[in-house]
């Protein structure tokens, strides 16, 4: 139901990124999604990868500090209101959201937009209760 | 101007014969006045009568800044109550701070000593003195003050900051020497010239200038800029505060007054005294105070003594300006700060042994900069950017409110310190003095 997300902290210097996708690619990681948060000295780069464990072990390997962190990927559906759905249902089961970012599914090329929320039970059960589409990190 | 010829331009001999009267005096007096000297006195197998010549000196213990932290606050004072008149106390940044207490004849020591200081800049009665160093419980100002009082002049008790006032002031109330630390003067350079003040259409002449390390090219910019000539003062709240030494216009050097406190240079492992000339760690020792009288302190402070026949026509035994110290205290902007302090605080914050690195510059306007990177290890990141801004202010935060200094925090990444064999180095000094 839930997708571990990898974090990985950078400081805001040239090439930076470069060597994080460098030890990705070295290890054969496959991208799924990913945002930077950035502030004026460092940025967060948060990554939906096909191997969350190889590709945690592989960046602490060079030197990289990351977190896990459990975010929940709900397909989203393709026409106006889509996200506002979801967006009514947290608010009504007073879901906080820390941030979000958007993806596509793998197979049909469905939105996905992924959240991570302050409390992420109540997330499950709001995807349960609403019969809505949870998507793991192998569907991105 | 020489302030007191008895002492300044005393004879060696009678200089001599004067201290050496003044630590008999003085050990007599601590051995029976503070338990502290005579327990170590004791440890050390050392009486009163064992003191007999000026040499004799070196089979005292020496005090360090530990002892004064822990017989704090009045632990090392050897008269009562009553008799202290006036207390000071050192920035205090680790929570206990360094005490000093003075009797009527302290204060009189210091009014005479800081009157010296003064003169030695070629301050008269006739001077309007601006003195920019703060009061309080910092030594700086008051010390000042009575040197001032002392010697007739005029004081102006402006105290530290308002930088646009300070300029109004030196403008309207004519001054004539100015008394601040040397980046703070620069800093005033800076901005008189954005108020459209021309130091060359001022009275000032003279500078006294301390507090904080400066070079010969920091003097040169300032006697530059400020158009005057800038004197080095050293002093210290363990011993008094400032009038423990000071720059005569030749500045070679800074005239101890010996007569009042005692220096010796020893080599800091060892304790070994060094004979004149030799570069090592300065030892004073307060031969006439009565308040906090103080055996064998030692400053931490790396210079050489010296005499020379100086074209002042001063007699008393010189040391070279500071070559830096031999333990880690950094003074920034005025304000002694120890590694270890910075370190405890991220401890504090981040519950495991943070790796970390302070460096300091000296900017544009003159003033000391402290950064503070901080490796970003797994057991303090976050995904979320607030919480890093978070504990980024939180550890600014702390730093201001515990040790009085702004520092700029910097989140780095995990080995981006240089360790040699393992260990970092922990201050990188880029500034320029």
């Amino acid at each position: 139901m839930t997708i571990n997300q990898i974090s990985v902290f950078l400081e805001n210097k040239s090439g930076r990124l470069a060597d994080v996708t460098k030890v990705l690619a070295d290890g054969e990681i496959n991208l799924r999604a990913m945002t930077i948060a950035d502030t004026a000295d460092f940025g967060i780069l948060r990554l939906v990868v096909n191997n969350p464990d190889k590709a945690a072990r592989i960046l602490e390997e060079n030197g990289f500090t990351i977190r896990i962190t459990k975010v929940l990927g709900i397909e989203i559906d393709d026409k106006p209101g889509g996200l506002h759905k979801i967006m009514e249902l947290f608010k009504e089961n007073g879901l906080n959201i820390e941030y979000l970012y958007a993806s596509l599914e793998n197979k049909n090329q469905k939105a996905v937009v992924i959240f991570k929320v302050e409390d992420v039970k109540l997330g499950i059960k709001i995807i349960e209760n609403n019969s809505l589409v949870a998507i793991s990190g192998n569907e991105l | 101007m020489i302030w007191n010829p008895d002492a300044e331009k005393a004879d060696r001999k009678d200089m001599r014969q004067h201290q050496i009267q003044s630590l008999r005096n003085l050990v007599e007096m601590v051995y029976n006045q503070v338990p502290f000297y005579k327990k170590k006195f004791d440890d050390a197998g050392v009486k009163p009568e064992d003191i007999k010549t000026l040499e004799d000196i070196q089979k005292l213990p020496f005090t360090t800044k530990n002892d004064m932290r822990e017989t704090y606050p009045y632990g090392l004072v050897a008269s009562s109550q009553a008799e202290i008149v006036e207390v000071h106390a050192s920035s205090g940044t680790t929570g206990t701070p360094v005490v000093d207490a003075y009797t009527e004849k302290d204060i009189d020591i210091w009014s005479d000593a800081m009157a010296r200081t003064l003169a030695m800049a070629g301050a008269t009665p006739k001077d309007v003195i601006q003195n920019a160093y703060g009061y309080g419980l910092f030594t700086g100002g008051l010390g000042v003050h009575y040197g001032t009082r002392r010697l007739g002049a005029q004081i102006v008790p402006i105290s530290a900051g308002n930088t646009a006032k300070q300029i109004a002031v030196m403008k309207d109330f004519g001054t004539t020497i100015l008394t601040c630390t040397p980046s703070y003067s620069l800093f005033l350079a800076e901005a008189a010239k954005d108020m459209g003040v021309d130091f060359r259409d001022l009275p000032l002449k003279a500078g006294c200038f301390g507090a904080e390390p400066w070079s010969n090219n920091m003097r040169q910019e300032i006697e530059d800029k400020l158009n005057l000539s800038a004197h080095d003062i050293y002093g210290l709240t363990e011993i008094i505060g400032p009038g423990v030494a000071s720059e005569c216009d030749a500045k070679n050097g800074l005239h101890i007054n010996e007569d009042y406190f005692y220096p010796e240079i020893i080599n800091p492992d060892t304790g070994e005294v060094l004979p004149e000339g030799e570069k090592g760690e300065l030892v004073f020792t307060t031969l006439t105070r009565t308040g906090t009288p103080i055996i064998r302190y030692r400053t931490r402070d790396i210079t050489y003594l010296f005499r020379d026949k100086c074209s002042c026509g001063r007699t008393t035994i010189k040391m070279h300006r500071l070559y830096g110290r031999n333990d880690d205290m950094m003074i920034i902007r005025g304000v002694n700060v120890f590694p270890s302090q910075i370190e405890n605080i991220l401890v504090n914050i981040e519950g495991t042994e943070p790796h970390y690195q302070i460096i300091l510059t000296r900017g544009e306007k003159h003033l000391d900069e402290i950064e503070i990177q901080v490796e970003v290890e797994e057991s303090i990141f976050s995904d979320e950017t607030r919480v890093m801004e978070n504990l980024r202010n939180k550890i600014s935060e702390t730093i201001k409110s515990k040790l009085g200094i702004n520092g700029i925090i910097k989140l780095v990444e995990p080995r981006t310190i240089v360790r040699s064999e393992g260990k970092a180095k922990r201050v990188i000094d880029n500034r320029i003095l």
